[in-house]
């Protein structure tokens, strides 16, 4: 018997000072605040910083989109993890706030810091609106109706050829400095990131996480679910609007592009390769994925093979992503325990 | 008389594409995403079969629709079942795995409009005035023999009722000694060679390019989900439905709104009837 050999078991503990931190006593060390402040406060002055350290016009311009497809992906992570309601068309809102973005600078000449805005909460509106008759569906049938909406818009300006039909949209205004575009867009992402973390621990977040476990008992209890869910989905489409709104302005131009696939994929991939469900991990996501596909443009399609590739690998055998991994290496330590 | 005959060429196209499609979702309630690239991919397949390998047509053929089952079942067996029963990690997985094909082929060099396969029968006869090819009739022939194969699969041999026991209720087949996960995987490989049948039937009449991949993909699509996601009868009437629609509004509209007319219909099911038009899910499992 004793010849067998010991056998171990891994055993995760919370570390002390993880759960001294969790209360108002955190504020009477430094040690304390520290733990707590590191994390957030690399991520803001990492982000804030970035744009001062990037060479050259190229990588800031990729800065920019990687703050475009935080915000999808950060949408895309409020819908499905703490609404239940997944959706696969970034694009979607993506396309109906950059033309709408393009409309309101094209046709009324608004300056674009008035356009981003004014297309998001618009854009909200409308695809909320459109997106209303599908909201009771859920699970595989709402991912399908949301992948299907931008497909459809896009052929219908296309076949109808309105909105400048297959040519898109010219002569939208750009922001009017380069610094100001990109601290806009990081400005943006960090408030919603930080906006999005405290709703989701309301009383509404409580009620839509609640529509996600069990709608039934939120039924239950005498609330309309699907005036919770377009409320969701207004905050998420409006997100998205801006992404787009704000992408319209970086290319100075709104095309049936604006309804391609890889708006719907690229932050779905982020989600899934930064970790679900903790909204800082889609925008982890994206600042690994976005520039790795763009030091991959001289592979031309390669690229599109390279990131299915790694998204398969990780939805299919690392589905926990990066950041809830990190997550456990710092508020927990390992050890190996006999049994 | 043109737009009956043309309608059913084009029904039946829709129905061989959205058969593999729909076998698969039936029996492992897996959404193949991949659906579309398997199409292309075996239509490349029997490209090289025939021009590279040097390979006699049938041969090919055969040799692209066992190597493509092959493929599907490895797929399944490799990644798939991992995220089984997981839905949207399976629409992302598989979506993943057709993109990575699709994309893999454009950059191997598979791409432009020089990539064709020949007819089986070259020629054409006129029917009632309108000339139509031999490839197009064999298309309708092919597509309803299948059709009666595949009936006669499913309630004629061990397996094909092994399948259709796993469809209906998975834990009391695994209690009957039906083992679901070799069942998927069978199924799989019959809807990866139900795609492979369809493109080479159907690839003849055009050239061989990648991005009929996601096209293929959307019409499957629309075809499950208007005739009731599962129910392959409902999968054939609504290819019929969305095949005389397509043809009517190219007559009346212009080529343009082929594809609108399937998004639509895709859009206006799940709004509507999400169940489908033969369903035999309960309404209440996907509508709140």
């Amino acid at each position: 018997m004793s010849s067998e050999k010991q056998q171990q078991r891994r055993e995760r503990i919370d570390r002390g000072i993880k759960v001294r931190t969790g209360g108002i006593y955190a504020l009477m060390s430094w040690r304390e605040l520290v733990y707590l402040i590191s994390p957030r406060l690399l991520l803001i002055a990492g982000l804030l910083l970035l744009p001062l350290v990037m060479p050259g016009m190229y990588w800031k311009r990729v800065i920019s989109i990687v703050c475009i497809y935080a915000l999808l992906a950060l949408a895309f992570d409020f819908l499905a993890h703490f609404v239940g309601l997944v959706s696969l068309g970034g694009a979607f809102f993506v396309g109906v706030g950059g033309y709408l973005s393009a409309l309101l600078n094209t046709k009324m000449g608004l300056s674009p810091l008035v356009c981003v805005p004014g297309a998001a909460l618009m854009g909200g509106v409308i695809c909320t609106l459109m997106l209303m008759p599908c909201l009771p569906l859920r699970g595989v049938y709402f991912a399908i109706v949301t992948l299907m909406y931008p497909l459809f818009l896009a052929r219908v300006i296309e076949a109808l050829d309105i909105l400048g039909g297959t040519d898109g949209i010219m002569g939208i205004d750009s922001f009017p400095n380069p610094w100001l575009e990109q601290y806009f867009v990081i400005s943006v992402v960090l408030v919603f990131l930080f906006v999005l973390r405290r709703l989701v621990n309301t009383d509404l977040g409580l009620v839509l996480r609640a529509v996600k476990d069990n709608d039934q008992a939120v039924k239950a209890s005498a609330m309309n679910i699907t005036h919770y869910k377009a409320m969701a989905v207004f905050i998420a489409s409006s997100i998205g609007c801006l992404a787009g709104a704000c992408l319209v302005h970086i290319y100075m131009w709104a095309g049936i592009s604006t309804f391609a696939l890889d708006f719907s994929v690229l932050p779905i991939a982020a989600t899934v390769i930064g970790g679900s469900g903790t909204l800082v991990g889609p925008l982890i996501g994206c600042l690994i994925l976005v520039p790795v596909s763009e030091l991959l443009r001289d592979f031309g399609t390669l690229r599109i093979v390279f990131y299915s590739l790694i998204l398969l690998a990780f939805i299919v055998f690392r589905s926990e992503g990066l950041m809830i991994y990190g997550q456990r290496k710092y508020h927990q330590l390992e050890r190996w325990k006999a049994i | 008389m043109e737009i009956l005959i043309y309608g059913t060429i084009n029904s039946v196209a829709l129905a061989l594409y959205a058969l593999g499609f729909a076998l698969v979702y039936g029996i492992s309630r897996l959404p193949n995403f991949a659906h579309g690239a398997l199409y292309v991919l075996s239509g490349f397949i029997t490209w090289s079969a025939l021009n590279t390998l040097k390979l006699n047509y049938l041969l090919s053929i055969i040799l692209a629709m066992v190597v493509t089952a092959l493929i599907g079942a490895v797929i399944y067996r490799l990644f798939l079942i991992r995220v089984r029963g997981m839905e949207i990690s399976e629409i992302i997985a598989s979506y993943a795995i057709g993109l990575a094909i699709l994309e893999g082929l454009r950059w191997g060099g598979f791409k432009g409009m020089t990539y064709t396969l020949p007819p089986f029968i070259e020629g054409s006869a006129s029917i009632a005035g309108i000339s139509v090819d031999y490839q197009r009739i064999s298309v309708i022939g092919i597509g309803a023999a299948l059709v009666a194969v595949l009936w006669l699969f499913t309630h004629h041999t061990r397996i094909g009722l092994a399948l259709r026991g796993m469809a209906q209720d998975e834990r009391a087949a695994l209690m009957l000694g039906i083992d679901s996960d070799v069942m998927a995987v069978v199924a799989m490989a019959v809807g990866s060679m139900l795609a492979a049948l369809a493109a080479i039937l159907l690839l003849p009449l055009g050239n061989i390019v990648v991005e009929s991949g996601y096209n293929v993909l959307i019409l499957a699509i629309a075809v499950c989900i208007v005739g009731g996601l599962g129910s392959w009868i409902g999968a054939v009437l609504a290819a019929f439905l969305i095949g005389f629609a397509q043809i009517l509004t190219v007559v009346y509209l212009g080529a343009h709104f082929q594809m609108v007319v399937a998004l639509l219909a895709i859009i206006l099911t799940l709004i509507l009837k999400p169940s489908g038009l033969f369903g035999r899910q309960k309404e209440l499992e996907e509508r709140v």
